[in-house]
C-alpha cells in the first residue's frame, strides 16, 4: 500500500474503533439497520435430516440478552423476510420463500418466482401459503404443509465468535498479539429470533454449475446461490 | 287479598309459560343444558368473538392484509462479509441496500480494507507495510480474485446433492452450504490471513507472531443433534 493511503488508513482507525461496537456474522453489521427489526444476524443453509431436503434458517434481531430482551422480542408485521434462491447462476433470485408475521403466526409464501427481482418486493399472495404459530421462549411449535416444515420463534444463538477480541484485532488495539489461543465466545449465552424452513430440493429447481468454476475452483458440485433479505413495508 | 292471589296466579302463569317454551326448545332429548351457548347456535354468545367463532370455538376467519411494497434494508449471503470487508459505515449501509448482482464497485473497497488489516500488523511489528500483504490463499485465489468472489458473488452456495458445509477439513468439502456447526470465523480468517499452505499457515503461531487464523472459540455446548428446527430453545 502506498504511504499516502496508509496514512489515510491510520487516520481512519479511530473511526473504525468506534464503529466496531457490536459486529458479528451479520449481527448489527451496519448503523442503518443496527437495533432495528430488519437486522439480519445469520443465514444457514444445509441438508436436512431428510437428505432430499434443504434447510434454510435466518436469524434476526440478535444478539438478545436472556430474560426480558428475549421474551419481549417480536417479529415485525411490517418486515418481509425473503430467502432468495438463484438456480440459474446469474445471482438474481429465481425463487423466493417469503415470511411475514400476522398476529400470533408467521405466514410463508412459496417457493415461487418473485413478482419482481431486486430491492423491492410484494408478498406473493398467489403462491402456496403456509403458517405456523410463533413459538414462545420455552416451546417449539412447528408446522408442516405442502411437504415443507416451518418454524418461527426465539432460539439460542448458534453463532460462536470472540467478537470483542475481533474488534480489538481489527482496530490494532491488540497488535501484534492478535487473537487469544483460548478465546471467549461472546454469543454463548445469547439468543436470536429464528425463521426456519425445510424444503424439498425438488421444489427449488435444478442447481446450476458451482460459481467456483468462474474463478478456477474445479470439481465443486452444482449449487444454488442463496441469500436472505429483510424488507420493510413503505 | 284477592289482589294478592291474582298477582301470584299471574306470576305462576308466567313461570309455567316460560317453562313450556323452554321445554319446547330443548326437546331433542340429548341431555344438553338449557340455553348453553354452542358453536353452531347461530348466535354470538359465551366467549365467542363472532357468531359461532372465536373463544372456545374455531378461530374466526381473519382477512389478512399482505398488500404493499417492501423495500430492502438488510441482506446477507456469506457470514461476515459486510462486517469484515465493508470498512466504513457508509460502505456497510450501501452494501445492505444493494443487490447481489450489482456489486462491482465493492471489490476495490473490499481489497483495500483487507490490505489495511495487514498494514496494521506490519506497523505493530515495525515492518514495512509494503512487505506484509495478503498471500494467495488455500483456495488458490489472489487478492483481486478473492475479493471479487466476496463482493460480486455474495451468496451461500448450497449443493442439493452431497455434503453441505462452509468447509469441512475432515472431508475436504467446501462452499456447499453453511451448517450450524461450521466454524465460519476460523475458515474466514484462514482464507484471509493464512496464505496458501494449509499445513503451514501464516499467522498461526502466537509464539512467533500474531495469531490471526483462529479466534480460539468453538461451538461449546450447543446441541447439533436436534430435529427440525435444529436449534435449541433460548438461553435463560
Amino acid at each position: 500500500m502506498k504511504k499516502t493511503k496508509l496514512f489515510a488508513a491510520i487516520g481512519g482507525l479511530g473511526v473504525v474503533i468506534l464503529s466496531v461496537f457490536l459486529i458479528a456474522a451479520d449481527h448489527v453489521d451496519a448503523p442503518d439497520v443496527s437495533g432495528t427489526t430488519t437486522d439480519i444476524a445469520d443465514l444457514y443453509a444445509f441438508e436436512g435430516d431428510n437428505p432430499n431436503n434443504t434447510v434454510l434458517i435466518a436469524t434476526l434481531q440478535g444478539p438478545l440478552m436472556p430474560g426480558a430482551p428475549t421474551n419481549e422480542a417480536m417479529f415485525d408485521e411490517s418486515v418481509l423476510i425473503e430467502f432468495n434462491i438463484d438456480n440459474t447462476g446469474d445471482f438474481k433470485e429465481d425463487l423466493v420463500i417469503q415470511a411475514i408475521r400476522r398476529g400470533d403466526s408467521m405466514y410463508f409464501f412459496g417457493p415461487a418466482a418473485p413478482g419482481q427481482i431486486g430491492l423491492n418486493s410484494q408478498v406473493q399472495v398467489t403462491a402456496p401459503m403456509s403458517s405456523v404459530k410463533i413459538s414462545g421462549t420455552g416451546e417449539t411449535i412447528t408446522a408442516t404443509n405442502n411437504n415443507m416444515s416451518f418454524f418461527a420463534g426465539p432460539r439460542r444463538d448458534y453463532f460462536f465468535f470472540d467478537f470483542e477480541r475481533f474488534n480489538m484485532v481489527t482496530s490494532g488495539e491488540v497488535a501484534p498479539e492478535g487473537f487469544n489461543a483460548e478465546g471467549t465466545d461472546f454469543f454463548e449465552n445469547l439468543n436470536v429470533l429464528a425463521i426456519s424452513v425445510e424444503v424439498p430440493n425438488s421444489m427449488l429447481g435444478t442447481a446450476p454449475p458451482h460459481v467456483g468454476a468462474a474463478v478456477g475452483l474445479e470439481g465443486l458440485p452444482p449449487a444454488y446461490n442463496v441469500w436472505v433479505s429483510a424488507k420493510r413495508r413503505q | 287479598m284477592k289482589t294478592i292471589y291474582k298477582s301470584i296466579f299471574i306470576a305462576l302463569l308466567a313461570v309455567t309459560t316460560t317453562l313450556t317454551f323452554v321445554q319446547c326448545s330443548d326437546d331433542d332429548d340429548n341431555g344438553n343444558a338449557i340455553n348453553e351457548p354452542t358453536c353452531n347456535d347461530g348466535m354470538m354468545n359465551g366467549d365467542e368473538e363472532g357468531v359461532d367463532c372465536g373463544g372456545t370455538c374455531e378461530p374466526c376467519a381473519v382477512v389478512l392484509d399482505f398488500s404493499g411494497t417492501y423495500v430492502q434494508e438488510d441482506i446477507m449471503g456469506r457470514p461476515g462479509i459486510n462486517t469484515v470487508f465493508g470498512g466504513t459505515n457508509m460502505v456497510k449501509n450501501s452494501f445492505n441496500t444493494s443487490i447481489v448482482s450489482g456489486r462491482m464497485n465493492f471489490q476495490p473497497i473490499f481489497e483495500a480494507t483487507m490490505e489495511n488489516y495487514f498494514d496494521v500488523y506490519a506497523m505493530s511489528l515495525d515492518l514495512d507495510p509494503e512487505l506484509v500483504n495478503y498471500e494467495t490463499n488455500i483456495l488458490g485465489l489472489d487478492a483481486p480474485t478473492f475479493t471479487t468472489v466476496l463482493a460480486e458473488f455474495d451468496a451461500l452456495q448450497v449443493a442439493p446433492d452431497g455434503e453441505t458445509t462452509y468447509f469441512n477439513p475432515a472431508t475436504g468439502a467446501a462452499l456447499t452450504g453453511r451448517n450450524l456447526a461450521d466454524d465460519v470465523i476460523d475458515i474466514s480468517l484462514i482464507l484471509i490471513f493464512g496464505g496458501g499452505d494449509l499445513e503451514n499457515l501464516n499467522f498461526s503461531d502466537p509464539e512467533t507472531g500474531p495469531l490471526l487464523i483462529t479466534d480460539g472459540v468453538g461451538a461449546g455446548d450447543r446441541d447439533f443433534s436436534l430435529a427440525f428446527p435444529y436449534m435449541s430453545t433460548v438461553n435463560q
